[in-house]
């Protein structure tokens, strides 16, 4: 079964003259269990998808569909429960002035959970983090810590679905480690799908199953990270994105 | 010592056990910045003095502010048990100027309260929800803000009826534009954050937004802003009550005093000036605390 | 290898109400005409040991070493005065992001001359000459067009590779790079790499290039010294730095994701106290 199926998805901003086509008739499908990876330069449009899937680019057309149901662009709250997103700057994805214990409290309160209390602990365990951190305000937690309260965010409402937008790209290497080790082993537990972005071929083949190379809105190719690590990119743009990285 | 010490630290704590103890920590936190600064923590002593002599101004006034004694009208500072002298029907300034804190403080604490509230409900819903909402609120606050701020109160004052209530209500709605317009450009770059995208993907509605997550990074500035505002609103208050329109006689407030002293101003100076001397020293009192605030409150001027 | 820059036993020292925070504690190196290189983690006092040889810490900040010596000459030992002429005429510094080392409002053509005749005598005429001629040399196709745009017209590569120009004019003897490449794509990152490598060889200058990407420094540089809190923990020769020694370093090899060899787990570092502690290793040539 297809967790995740985009088909013909444009994403623009603008009106008339001022329009920026962001994302031309992207289309590609994640399986259930699956890890996807979407690559690309700046300004490629990779992240666009993750927002336009999630309604933070509120003008797109074409298909999404989630867990086989057709995503409308207005949402219900049960989407939310279904996909969740992990933002790329854990400096900015935190309100400052909310303790790790109110992020994570009103999130499990928004979407209805009772044992608030319990399951405040639980995440924070999950990540890594244990309970020393959960009365800290952000600026108390160094950015691989700020990033462990993003993820365990993301996984208060027990998502299906992670989108991850470059997760370690504002971290350094020894926490990025830490962070994709965490994700890996996230996945294997609670059998989730990711749909991961970034600009870095390597992290992307470490952490995915198959991956779509984005250039200027388009996707140009689809492949299986195998083929990434064999060096067997088709199209030459890929090639070319592939021998910058090694 | 011990017990002091241990309460620093526990205080300065990196690891906060609680919500009691984090909350306290950040509080302390922001006391000891707001302690080095010498000219704030002057300001602060100023108003805690006001606060004190408000409180306690039937004790401390050594006359009653309203008896009359025509036949010591006028009497010079330092003349007996009158420190201050007496103004033109012989009543005592120093205990009016003390009961006059009290509607001073009156003054400043409710427009404190109106004005910076209704301009950060309307720039948040404006600068949150956008679209028509926002050119609608936004062309009220220019309405308002092209008015002069006196002539506008006036107007009010001339509607209403003199008083001090509607003297403040007619400073309230006039000082609340300004505000409107920080609590809107701030919410305009806290709206495109990680952070509150981070919540709309929860599902949170923008009630919840707005109240929860943006009010309490607004909130920083304007107390920064209305801190600094009050000078001027202490002198618009006075500037009514000098005009006739604010406070009515007998009531002591500082403005209706220094307009009654003014007739005499060239041969009984003091009638006049006590009073305006007390309304300089709030005044400045209230801007240099509010630049203490701000290197606390302001991260963006911090940095 | 004869040394334009000397630094002995540099401490960058942060004043606080928990005490002195320590950013940069002893650190010793030396530059000849050489490209060297600075890693380490955010926090390591990388960025801050560039910026001190500039003095250019900020307040409360103190900066203090037994001697910065440029030619000889200490650089502590100068007025501030004195340290103008020497920050962008001798030494020249190229920041992380070029959007905010430009000026927004004016056209990059104005800057360019602007600096040009600041620090030479010449016509209008001739620095629009230069300006063109610098603009070519940092491999930019259009130089005219380039010379009427505004800062915001340009990519992060091309604002990179003019900030490069400008800092190039007065002929510096040392380039202090700053992560000058990691808010670029990687196709740009080699192409601004290059230029930056050519009239680093050609005008026989040294570069001190701080980054936090070892494989970059590993490729790019001749010798690297790698940071950790504040302090040098090695110093080796860039071809040689996969055979590091060093837990730290290899610490940081190995956490990277790699295409060539795929792995199950990433490898995570393990901190060892002793390392904040042990002295400082000297990088003098």
């Amino acid at each position: 079964m297809n967790m995740l199926e985009i088909n013909g998805l444009n994403v623009w901003f603008g009106t008339a003259r001022d329009r920026v086509d962001a994302v031309k008739g992207a289309t590609f499908d994640v399986a259930k269990g699956q890890s996807f990876g979407l690559v690309g330069e700046s300004g490629s449009g990779k992240s666009t998808i993750l927002r336009a899937i999630t309604g933070l680019a509120p003008t797109w057309s074409g298909s999404i569909k989630v867990a086989g149901e057709t995503v409308e662009h207005k949402r219900h709250k049960s989407f939310f429960k279904t996909v969740q997103m992990v933002f790329q700057d854990p400096y900015a994805s935190l309100h400052p002035r909310h303790s790790v214990d109110q992020v994570l409290g009103e999130t499990l309160h928004l979407h209805g959970f009772k044992d608030i209390d319990n399951r405040v602990v639980k995440l924070l365990d999950d990540v890594g983090l244990g309970q020393k951190f959960r009365f800290r305000y952000p600026h108390q937690l160094s950015g691989g810590q700020r990033q462990r309260v993003a993820i365990a965010r993301a996984l208060a409402p027990e998502p299906t679905l992670l989108l991850l937008d470059e997760p370690t790209s504002a971290l350094d290497v020894s926490v990025q480690a830490e962070i994709l080790n965490l994700l890996a082993d996230l996945r294997a537990e609670h059998g989730l799908t990711y749909l991961m972005v970034s600009h870095d071929l390597s992290v992307v083949g470490h952490m995915c199953d198959r991956l779509a190379v984005m250039k200027d809105g388009e996707i140009v190719e689809i492949m299986d990270v195998a083929a990434l690590q064999g060096m067997q990119a088709k199209h030459p743009y890929s090639r070319q994105l592939l021998e910058a990285s090694v | 010592m011990s017990q002091t010490q241990t309460l620093r630290a526990w205080l300065l704590t990196d690891t906060p056990t609680s919500r009691r103890h984090a909350k306290l920590s950040a509080i302390y936190q922001g006391w000891l910045s707001f302690r080095s600064n010498t000219m704030a923590m002057i300001g602060l002593g100023i108003l805690v003095l006001l606060v004190l002599v408000a409180a306690a101004a039937p004790i401390l006034a050594p006359h009653d502010p309203f008896a009359q004694d025509l036949g010591n009208r006028l009497a010079p500072l330092w003349s007996d048990s009158h420190v201050f002298g007496t103004d033109s029907l012989g009543r005592d300034i120093l205990s009016r100027l003390i009961y006059g804190a009290r509607i001073t403080l009156y003054i400043v604490g409710l427009v404190a309260l109106i004005a910076p509230i209704l301009g950060l409900l309307v720039g948040t819903v404006s600068g949150y929800v956008g679209g028509w909402v926002d050119v609608v609120l936004m062309r009220i606050t220019d309405i308002f803000l092209a008015f002069p701020r006196l002539v506008l109160a006036l107007a009010f004052v001339a509607a209403l009826g003199a008083g001090i209530e509607n003297a403040v209500l007619a400073i309230s709605l006039t000082a609340w534009p300004p505000y409107a317009r920080i609590a809107r450009a701030e919410t305009l770059t806290i709206r495109s954050s990680d952070y509150i995208s981070a919540i709309q993907l929860q599902g949170a509605g923008a009630l919840r937004i707005i109240t929860k997550h943006i009010w309490p990074l607004c909130i920083s500035s304007l107390i920064v802003r209305v801190t600094l505002d009050m000078a001027g609103i202490i002198l618009a208050a006075a500037g009514l009550g000098f005009l006739g329109l604010g406070a009515q006689p007998p009531s002591p407030e500082w403005g209706a005093m220094i307009s009654e002293g003014r007739r005499f101003i060239l041969d009984h100076w003091w009638v006049a000036t006590v009073p305006g001397l007390a309304i300089f020293t709030v005044s400045l009192a209230f801007n240099l605390l509010g630049d203490g605030l701000r290197d606390v409150l302001d991260p963006k001027a911090g940095e | 290898m004869e040394k334009l820059l000397d630094v002995e036993n540099l401490w960058v020292k942060f004043p606080s109400r928990q005490g002195v925070f320590d950013a940069v504690r002893g650190v010793s190196f030396s530059l000849g005409r050489e490209r060297l290189g600075i890693v380490g983690e955010s926090g390591s006092g990388k960025s801050m040991t560039g910026r001190a040889i500039l003095r250019l810490i900020r307040s409360p900040g103190i900066v203090e070493a037994d001697h910065i010596k440029l030619d000889g000459v200490n650089l502590l030992a100068k007025t501030e005065k004195e340290m103008r002429a020497v920050r962008g005429q001798r030494i020249s510094m190229v920041m992380q992001d070029p959007k905010f080392s430009l000026n927004p409002v004016t056209t990059i053509g104005d800057q360019i001359i602007e600096a040009y005749r600041l620090h030479n005598k010449a016509s209008k005429a001739d620095a629009y000459a230069k300006s063109i001629e610098m603009l070519e040399a940092v491999s930019i196709r259009d130089p005219e067009r380039v010379m009427r745009a505004y800062p915001h017209e340009m990519s992060g590569g091309m604002g990179q590779r003019i900030m490069i120009a400008m800092m190039l004019i007065p002929n510096p003897e040392i380039l202090i790079a700053d992560e000058p490449t990691s808010a670029l794509d990687v196709s740009v990152q080699r192409q601004v790499l290059d230029i930056m490598d050519k009239l680093v060889k050609e005008r026989g200058m040294g570069l001190i290039f701080i980054s936090h990407d070892l494989n970059l420094v590993a490729d790019f540089c001749d010798r690297v010294l790698i940071m950790y809190a504040g302090r040098i923990v090695e110093v080796c020769e860039a071809d040689k730095l996969h055979e590091a020694k060093h837990p730290y370093t290899r610490g940081l090899l190995n956490s990277l994701p790699r295409l060539d060899a795929p792995r199950d787990r990433l490898e995570v570092l393990q901190r060892d106290p002793a390392w904040s502690t042990a002295p400082s290793v000297s990088g003098q040539i």
